[in-house]
């Protein structure tokens, strides 16, 4: 059986979803919302590497390498925000953000 | 069933597992473990696709500091996980009913989908034949000449990513003891010593 371009169209959507259940499901802690969305992020990335070795289109990997880039500066900025937020607050329950009232 | 085919389903449960291992983990340091694994593997599939020198980037920004940074900032954080996961079962039903429809239709996309006949005129960058370049290289030649423009964006945005995280978690608490070089430099004979005149039999 050859493996083609579904099969890991198909593994990026899984992958996908469970990054989009993991928001839904850990609402309360934010450390587990920023891997989910890191989830995601690897699965977009994995759809573009398999167009791009598919479609034999070396555009889709620089793609990927921007949004490797995207994915780390969001990490970064998202961790020093949660800690910063600790600091002040002692508590990372998603419950209790909303000093700002919008 | 071939060797590649093996190894793709090999690499693409432990993804999958492991993916879901960190959203349903108790204690986020395996979460975070569980990442690794996750990024591990789907670098392995990287490598199927042909694109080893993505792969091996991903090993390197997300094992190695991405993963690494979300370890230290779990570890370094003294914080009750226990009493976050309070209605961690309250939305498993209405998170599962729409993770399944976005499966589903996402599915559907994926086994609907064909190439449009003159797909092959609508290649932006064409991979040479991996005998004469390898990948690392082919990516090299378009990423500084064809794509210069995103790749000195994402430089720009890892700059302000980095800026970002030092001005946000940079504090000055008081009551700390700092080297100040300009004042240290700043200093002249006047401000730094003080001539008293002392009248004899009697003290400053």
């Amino acid at each position: 059986m050859e493996i083609g371009l579904g099969h890991y169209l198909t593994v990026a959507a899984i992958l996908f979803v469970i990054g989009v259940f993991g928001i839904f499901l850990n609402r309360k802690n934010v450390i587990i919302i920023l891997m989910s969305i890191e989830l995601i992020l690897l699965s977009v990335n994995l759809n573009l590497v398999a167009f791009s070795s598919f479609l034999h289109d070396l555009a889709g990997q620089v793609f990927a390498l921007t949004i490797l880039t995207v994915a780390a500066g969001e990490a970064a900025i998202g961790l020093a925000i949660l800690v910063i937020y600790i600091r002040n607050r002692g508590s990372i329950a998603v419950e209790d953000i909303n000093l700002m009232k919008g | 069933m071939t060797i590649s085919a093996l190894v793709f389903y090999l690499f693409a449960c432990i993804t999958v597992g492991s993916a879901v291992m960190v959203i349903s983990s108790r204690n986020p340091v395996h979460s975070v473990l569980f990442l690794i694994l996750a990024f591990f593997n789907s670098a392995g599939l990287f490598l199927l696709l042909g694109a080893e020198f993505l792969s091996m980037i991903l090993v390197i920004v997300y094992v190695g500091a991405v993963a690494v940074l979300f370890l230290f900032v779990v570890m370094m954080l003294d914080v009750n996980f226990t009493e976050l996961r309070q209605g961690f079962l309250q939305y498993l039903p209405i998170g599962g009913l729409i993770g399944l429809i976005l499966l589903v239709e996402l599915l559907m996309v994926v086994g609907s989908w064909t190439a449009l006949p003159d797909a092959g005129q609508l290649i932006a960058a064409k991979a040479p034949d991996v005998t004469q370049l390898s990948n690392t290289d082919a990516l090299g030649r378009v990423l500084y000449t064809q794509y210069l423009l995103p790749f000195e964006t994402a430089g720009a945005i890892l700059l302000v990513a980095m800026i970002g995280a030092i001005v946000l978690t940079l504090r000055s608490r008081p009551g700390v003891k700092r080297q100040s070089i300009s004042a240290q430099v700043s200093r002249t004979m006047k401000t730094a010593v003080e001539v008293k005149k002392i009248q004899p039999g009697q003290g400053i």
